[in-house]
């Protein structure tokens, strides 16, 4: 399989091109995993800690949003950016930075719902010790949210790797400019469709290790937390 | 000694507390006042713990008033309540025992010095650095003693804070109690083990289906109960 062997090379020659697809997308879903974090878990935390009405459904409409379809966000961010949009005149349609809006929105519902859960669990147990120890509001949330902080690390590492293999949203709101906006999903939709399949092979490659990587690093969290907490 | 304005006598009057259709607690009245431990006493499901939550504020009366020195309004600053089922937070049994300083306001320079204090006198000196919720059932609970008493309070309530300890451990707790309310600090304690009742009671209060049967110094309660109730509890019959 010739087209196998030179991607292989592509990859371990640390090939230029290639390797500028590699970091854009890291960049852009890091940074998204990040926004959606200072985001998500403020947003989880205000849940998990709240009694209001209304908040069954808040809930349920959270964890229905962790299954947002990638195309959907990306047109609602298109239209929110677009020229004649709401946001237009910031003009930054078709740039990196329309990318992280995309996929900040994407995954933050996913972090928020994993952090809601987490937070609650551990509210529920907690409750009455940190009543009876006359702890603030601001103090629970920061006890919470510490002592939490392994499971939460997983919940952003789940929202880093829905965002770096989801092809939709970036395809659409970052337009798959070369050199430019050009993540690996979109290249690789791009390259196989142009028939250029090392590049493609080559960057399939290169995101399933960076997903494996990912789900190691959760699951080492998960024993360092254990560890750490009991 | 503490200064006790804030938090004594506890007065509950008339305190009833409601879960749904039930009433768990029936209008009790109860003066909690300076001097020797309080025990409460009664088979399981008599109250004892919701009592105690009532009398540290953690939950609201649905009749009746319950407050701390002529104020119905206070918060547990300088109360403390060790429970029955103690939930240890995800930390290392010495940073149990830091956080709780720190949440009680200790500073931070003497916060090392107050939590080996505390380590030894629970007996707990070689177990610092352990996962707290690694350690064993009668080491939480110990451990759980030590939080309660790094916030020093004047008011210590304590639910079967020996239920599950060794007769060593059980010796050793009973002796911090001793200790603990010969500083003047007010132990209210729920126990199931009339012999500690009867050892560290001033005064015993009996509770049976939510209700305060009766009250009275614990020599008198032992050796001469005044109700029938009371009569039968301390034979060892059951209640019903
Ligand atoms: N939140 C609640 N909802 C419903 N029932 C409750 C609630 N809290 C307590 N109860 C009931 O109220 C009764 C008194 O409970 P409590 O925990 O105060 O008893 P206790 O005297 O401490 O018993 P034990 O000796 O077993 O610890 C029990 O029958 C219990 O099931
Ligand atoms: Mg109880």
């Amino acid at each position: 399989m010739p087209e196998n062997a030179s991607a292989l090379q592509l990859v371990l020659s640390g090939d230029p091109a290639l390797y500028a697809i590699v970091r854009l997308s890291l960049v852009v879903s890091l940074s998204a995993a990040l926004f959606a974090t200072l985001i998500g878990v403020p947003f989880g935390a205000l849940i998990a800690l709240n009694r209001f009405p209304g908040r069954e459904a808040v809930v349920v409409v959270l964890n229905a949003l962790m299954g947002l379809p990638p195309v959907v966000v990306g047109l609602a961010v298109y239209l929110l950016l677009s020229r004649s949009g709401p946001l237009g005149e910031l003009g930054i349609l078709f740039t990196p930075q329309a990318m992280i809006v995309a996929q900040t929105i994407l995954i933050a519902p996913i972090i928020a719902a994993l952090a809601r859960q987490t937070l609650e669990d551990l509210w529920n147990e907690y409750r009455d010790e940190l009543a009876a120890m006359d702890v603030g509001p601001l103090g629970r949330i920061a006890t919470l949210i510490w002592d939490a902080r392994f499971s939460l690390v997983t919940a952003l590492l789940a929202g880093f790797g829905r965002a770096a293999a989801e092809v939709g949203a970036v395809i659409i709101v970052g337009g798959n400019i070369d050199g430019f906006t050009r993540t690996m999903t979109t290249a690789i939709a791009l390259e196989t469709s142009k028939g250029d399949l090392p590049l493609a092979i080559g960057l399939g490659m290169v995101l399933l290790a960076i997903v494996i990587l990912v789900n190691a690093l959760a699951w080492g969290t998960r024993s360092i937390g254990q560890r750490v907490a009991g | 000694m503490r200064a006790f304005a804030g938090d004594l006598p506890i007065v509950l009057e008339d305190a009833s507390v409601v879960a749904g259709a039930l009433t768990i607690l029936d209008r009790v009245s109860l003066r909690l006042a300076a001097g020797a431990p309080t025990a409460l006493i009664g088979p399981n499901g008599a109250g004892k713990t919701t009592l105690l939550r009532l009398a540290m504020g953690l939950i609201a009366p649905a009749r009746g008033k319950v407050s701390w020195d002529g104020s119905e309004s206070s918060s547990p600053t300088r109360r403390a309540l060790m429970f029955q089922r103690p939930v240890m937070l995800r930390r290392s049994t010495a940073a149990n025992i830091r956080y709780a300083l720190a949440a009680a306001g200790v500073g931070r320079s003497e916060r090392a010095a107050r939590v080996s204090e505390l380590l030894a006198l629970v007996g707990l000196a070689s177990l610092g650095e352990r996962p707290a919720r690694r350690l064993s059932g009668g080491e939480q609970q110990r451990l759980a003693l030590a939080r309660a008493l790094a916030k020093d309070p004047a008011v210590l309530f304590l639910d079967e804070p020996t239920a599950s300890l060794d007769p060593a451990a059980t010796k050793a707790v009973e002796d911090v109690i001793r200790a603990v309310s010969s500083r003047g600090i007010k132990v209210v304690l729920a126990t199931h083990d009339l012999g500690q009742a009867r050892r560290l009671g001033g005064d015993i209060v009996l509770l049976h289906r939510g209700r305060v049967i009766e009250v009275s110094p614990a020599a008198a309660f032992f050796s001469n109960p005044k109700t029938p109730e009371a009569r039968r509890f301390v034979a060892g019959e059951l209640l019903v």
